[in-house]
């Protein structure tokens, strides 16, 4: 096993500050090439005339989560060293339910409103103003909220374990659910323009 | 003064639209971004994110205000600790290279440029006060769900962890059920 470098010692806190900060440097410019800097373009997801969200997202997912696995595989990557947040799935599913609804009141999610910010869009900078301003409301009233936030606590759970499937079935079955789901959004997005074509 | 304002920012939306490029195809931009995720995997041994850095920085501005407040709230403390600036934390150094990777590629690009993005029925103050309230909205939401669409979606995702699946799934969930009473925002 070679990696994750740094939890095996390969560099120290500091360098992992500026690793962190090129991986940022990624991160944000393959955002802004697919389009993730606008608001209208993101949203397109929920009115279903552009399915572009959806695309990058599973995209992405897919090679991350193949990669991975054949690291795994390879005996190259320890998969048991890298962080997985624990579960706790009421308090997430209540926090998903909530981030969909800001995603189409706001026109963002945190990451896209940064890159919204970065390319000169002054809704995604009042977007940035008002999620600091909920973090700190949150802040304030976590002593009301805080037996919602640890609401069904079930520790660090994968789906393998929970469906009881070994892991490699799963990452098949999650590529062909992606194959199946970008051949659906083409189709989709083709009947939205044809509607959109004869209005 | 208003209407005006509105026609500038028009005109220069209809004039960046002369002059940008169009967006990158979204298999290949998700393969780079998959790409950029496994690098975070392998080299340092954790995901991307985003809100993080937020909560680092609203626990900071808290702390500089009213440190000892900041020490006894639960949530702000589990971003402050002894001796180490709050701000030197490995997501907000992330998302500043966010920030410069996003100016690169939209400078590149020819899509930098002051605007605000919204439909064409809203006014430019409904829809600012709308991000605001949405962004709120969403700080609540990344809190309970222990991260965004980056932090629990995307890097949760590829790692196949039950409690992001079930976060994606209803995020999804939740922005259709309100996507149509939202309509007159965006179309």
């Amino acid at each position: 096993m070679s990696a994750p470098f740094f939890k095996l010692g390969a560099f120290g806190d500091e360098t992992s500050l500026i690793v962190a900060f090129l991986i940022g440097i990624g991160f944000g410019f393959f955002l802004e090439r697919a389009g993730f800097g606008s608001a209208r373009k993101l949203v397109s997801q929920f009115y279903l005339d552009d399915l572009a969200v959806f695309k990058v997202m599973f995209t992405a997912i897919v090679t991350a989560m193949l990669g991975v696995t054949y690291l795994a595989w390879a005996g190259f990557l320890d998969l048991s060293l890298v962080y997985l947040v624990p579960t706790y799935w009421i308090a997430q599913v209540v926090g998903g339910l909530l981030l969909g609804v800001g995603f189409v009141v706001g026109g963002y999610c945190p990451g896209t409103s940064v890159v919204s910010t970065a390319t000169g869009k002054l809704d995604g900078l009042v977007f940035v103003l008002g999620f600091a301003a909920g973090t700190f409301g949150f802040a304030l009233a976590f002593p009301l909220v805080k037996g919602l936030y640890t609401a069904g606590d079930v520790g660090t759970r994968t789906l393998p374990q929970v469906l009881g499937v070994p892991h490699g079935i799963l990452v098949f079955g999650v590529v062909l659910m992606a194959v199946f789901g970008f051949m659906g959004a083409t189709w989709v997005e083709r009947k939205m323009a044809a509607e959109t074509a004869k209005e | 003064m208003a209407s005006v304002a509105h026609d500038v920012v028009h005109e220069r939306a209809a004039e960046r639209a002369r002059v940008a490029q169009p967006y990158m195809n979204p298999y290949l931009a998700g393969i780079g971004l998959g790409l950029v995720l496994l690098s975070a995997f392998v080299l340092v041994g954790r995901g991307l994110g985003a809100s993080g850095a937020f909560n680092s920085g609203v626990a900071w501005l808290v702390s500089l205000v009213a440190p000892g407040y900041a020490r006894s709230n639960e949530f702000l403390a589990g971003y402050l600790e002894d001796g180490i600036h709050p701000l030197k934390a490995w997501l907000v150094f992330e998302v500043v290279g966010a920030f410069v990777g996003a100016l690169l590629s939209g400078l590149l690009a020819g899509r930098v440029g002051m605007a605000v993005e919204k439909g064409p029925r809203v006014s430019v103050r409904a829809r600012l006060a709308l991000a605001f309230v949405g962004g709120g909205l969403m700080a609540m939401g990344a809190a309970f769900g222990r991260g965004c669409t980056s932090g629990q979606a995307l890097t949760g995702g590829a790692l196949l962890n039950l409690g992001s699946w079930a976060f994606m799934m209803c995020v999804f969930g939740g922005a259709y059920a309100v996507a149509l009473p939202f309509r007159r925002q965006w179309r």
